[in-house]
């Protein structure tokens, strides 16, 4: 055992990291995930790395993806979080094209695939509803057979960047009458369907990246349905699994933590000194940094399984959950660490840029921290990982 | 021992709690804050009520309450989610004056305050000096009289309503020293005051002053020159104190949204408030809010004691309070789901202020220093 690079490795990270230098749009260089990003800004990268093949490098070969090893694939991750890439965003790529190339029909992988890859097309997700959170299974979105076609009725929420959204998939009732995970379909949806509207929802931040959708009597062509009738549920919750598998957010914790160090280089603490040189915040970040590598380690372990041809289980609810504990750890040290500044709310406040108030690392810190609370909400409550893991990997 | 509230002090309560209930509810309230002027109205009714003269003395136009009255309103405030600059006005300018105006100063501006007619906001943070009160550039040099103020202050409280600002600077010594630091009420229209005014995350308002070349007379310095800072620590601690009893208050709503939330919403067919996990939680939140409340009530009743024990019982108030709000705030946000992160939730609106709170004056880290400075800590 052991944790070096081979040199093959090493060459291919270096390969990585120069098509990024030279193909990364420099208009977006330090443009963080958190500023305010147009659609065109969310898809550029996506878009080259369409064109180099580089997309889905978790797909298998045959679908589009790359072919590498899963250290292949860490270092892809390290060095697109090193140099700060807007990534591909994982509603088609990490969620509904792995279920379309497990389940689909080939017409069905050959219709959709391709978009997803390109980041032509922008995907959507539609599962919770605002009586089926945690109780994922209960949801109601009704969608009655008509001939060819299925005629769709219900809301849906939580909907994250729906509103530049061409498709959605959908998690929709096609059957009232069986037991609550038989009776579901998984639909594909085009967004400018009549019936179809997108409602934003405004957040705590201040921000909007959340959506209620709407649908009202949307008809929907059968050929539309991935998998059997009545059957959804099993794509839901592979689904699941997967979007959970990525959701530990390693690398991007590791360059936030070298970001946080910089931010805490730059603030006087309470000593007049640099802050981190102050015995408690360094106590805190040597603690975070800890706790990230055991975060690190347990993560390759799932991937080197991953490797041997054994899909994420249930264990990736623990990467969920230690995953998006990290993360909101980081956020909580960020606000401790710029000190007033957390205070002004300076989205949309004119004159922004010519008269900057406190430091600009400092202007988004509060915003990150409120909005970073739903890391243990979404893609599964940390309750419910507990649960899973209680029930599926302890048997209790 | 006697924690009982006066009559007048449970009738202030409930007049703030009345008012709150009609006129600051989540819709007006909302309204009031995306307005330029929406706090003048309630300001205004702050006077009515007597919330402004509460803890003034009589002789200028006070109640002649004292922390217990402010206490009692910051609790109620911090239920109501009120972010007019109460604290900065009533607690830390009038107290400054109370405690070391001069006969003149006091006429001047306790009687102004205390009918609503003087805002005041304390320009006491600067760019770099994050919450060490001592660490002043900003420049008060002798001239004949009086002195001409130059620097920069950061994250006034309440200085877009304020038509004062208290401001601290330093007439001796260099950056970091306690002596040599004294204290200004200076009208913010005076030549050479200019600000950068934006709101603040939970809704109140804040800006960054600049000051440049301004001239004030002598009477516009509040207590003795060069030694100000035992004066500024002391209302510091005052207004850490009125905050913390404000955080309970938002804390104890917390507590009271999740519960209910937790009783109404239903998943796995049944309420979520069932699953013993999130009654654990509840409890847990309940018992973080109950502390609380006993440490912020311990510093208030502490802050007439001498120097370092009311430092010391502040310090303590802001560490447990400091770490309970997070827990709280954190919590009740989780119990409530995704609705949790939402603005059309209250619950959200509590944790944004109750966090902001924690960052006023000194957060967790900095009181658990300063608690430890304070007290015995070597072996021999």
């Amino acid at each position: 055992m052991n944790l070096e690079f081979s040199a093959e490795e090493l060459a291919f990270r270096d390969e990585v990291r120069a098509f990024i230098e030279a193909n990364y749009p420099q208009h977006l260089k330090g443009k963080g995930l958190r500023e305010d990003l147009s659609k065109a800004d969310f898809l550029a990268w996506h878009k080259i790395l369409g064109k180099k093949g580089w997309s889905a490098p978790a797909w298998p070969k045959e679908y589009g993806g790359t072919g590498w090893t899963a250290t292949q694939r860490y270092i892809w991750l390290e060095e697109n979080a090193r140099a700060e890439t807007i990534p591909p965003l994982p509603f088609g790529v990490s969620m509904v094209g792995p279920v379309i190339y497990t389940f689909g029909t080939p017409e069905q992988k050959q219709r959709f695939l391709p978009g997803i890859l390109s980041g032509e097309v922008w995907w959507a997700q539609g599962y919770s509803e605002p009586g089926a959170g945690s109780d994922l299974a209960s949801l109601k979105t009704r969608a009655v057979r008509e001939g060819d076609h299925y005629i769709v009725n219900g809301q849906k929420t939580w909907t994250t960047l729906g509103q530049h959204a061409d498709w959605g998939f959908f998690l929709v009732r096609t059957d009232p009458a069986a037991k609550a995970q038989e009776g579901i379909s998984f639909l594909l949806i085009d967004m400018t369907s009549p019936g179809v509207s997108v409602r934003p929802i405004k957040l705590l931040d201040g921000g909007y990246e959340v959506n209620d959708v709407f649908l009202d009597n949307v008809k929907v062509p059968v050929d539309q349905r991935i998998y059997e009738e009545n059957k959804g549920w099993t794509c839901a919750k592979f689904l699941l699994a997967h979007e959970r598998a990525g959701i530990a957010g390693v690398a991007r914790s590791k360059r936030n933590v070298e970001k946080l160090k910089s931010i805490a280089k730059s603030e006087i603490g309470d000593d007049g000194r640099p802050l981190i040189e102050d015995d408690i915040f360094r106590r805190k970040l040597a603690e975070l940094e800890i706790d990230l590598s055991a975060l690190e380690m347990t993560e390759l372990r799932v991937l080197a399984r991953e490797q041997a041809g054994k899909g994420p289980g249930p264990e990736s609810s623990l990467l969920k959950i230690k995953g998006t504990e990290i993360q909101q750890r980081l956020t909580e040290l960020t606000l401790e660490a710029v000190g007033n500044y957390a205070q002004p709310y300076l989205r949309d406040l004119p004159g922004g840029n010519e008269f900057p108030v406190g430091p600009d690392y400092a202007r988004a810190a509060a915003p990150i921290y409120f909005n970073w609370r739903k890391a243990s909400i979404y893609g599964g409550s940390n309750e419910i990982q507990r649960n899973i893991i209680a029930k599926m990997v302890l048997g209790l | 021992m006697n924690f009982d509230y006066t009559d007048e002090q449970n009738m202030l309560r409930d007049s703030i709690a009345k008012w709150a209930a009609g006129q600051y509810d989540f819709d007006k309230r909302r309204a009031a804050l995306a307005s330029e002027d929406g706090w003048k109205a309630n300001w205004a009714t702050f006077a009515e009520l007597g919330l402004l003269a509460a803890p003034l003395p009589e002789a200028y136009g006070g109640l002649g309450g004292g922390a217990i009255d402010v206490s009692v309103v910051a609790e109620e405030f911090g239920k109501a989610l009120v972010v007019e600059p109460y604290v900065p006005t009533v607690v830390i300018a009038a107290g400054a004056l109370a405690h070391a105006g001069n006969e003149a100063q006091r006429q001047e501006h306790l009687n102004a305050i205390a009918a609503g007619e003087r805002v005041v906001a304390f320009a006491q943070a600067e760019p770099k000096s994050r919450w060490s009160l001592n660490d002043v550039s900003t420049s008060a040099r002798k001239d004949g009289a009086g002195y001409v103020l130059n620097g920069q202050k950061a994250v006034a409280l309440g200085a877009p309503q304020a038509d004062h600002l208290l401001v601290t600077a330093r007439t001796a010594g260099g950056q970091r020293d306690a002596k040599g630091v004294s204290l200004f009420l200076v009208p913010k229209a005076a030549k050479g005051v200019s600000t950068r005014d934006y709101p603040t995350m939970d809704g109140s308002r804040g800006a960054e002053i600049y000051l440049e070349s301004v001239s004030v007379g002598a009477e516009h310095l509040i207590g003795a020159v060069d030694n100000a800072l035992p004066l500024i620590e002391r209302l510091v601690d005052e207004a850490k104190a009125a905050y913390c009893h404000e955080a309970v208050g938002a804390m104890r709503m917390m507590c009271s949204l999740t519960q209910e939330y937790a009783k109404t919403r239903k998943q796995f067919g049944r309420a979520i408030a069932e699953f013993q996990v999130l009654q654990h939680r509840m409890v847990d939140m309940f018992m973080a809010a109950e502390e609380s409340y006993s440490m912020a009530l311990r510093a208030t009743i502490k802050l007439g004691e001498s120097d370092a024990e009311r430092a010391k019982a502040v310090s303590a108030a802001k560490v447990s309070i400091g770490k309970a709000a997070r827990f709280v705030g954190q919590a009740a946000v989780q119990t409530h789901g995704g609705m949790g992160v939402t603005d059309e939730m209250r619950v959200g609106h509590y944790f944004k202020r109750v966090t902001m709170l924690d960052s006023t004056f000194g957060n967790v880290d900095f009181h658990l220093k300063r608690y430890m400075a304070l007290s015995e800590t070597k072996a021999a």
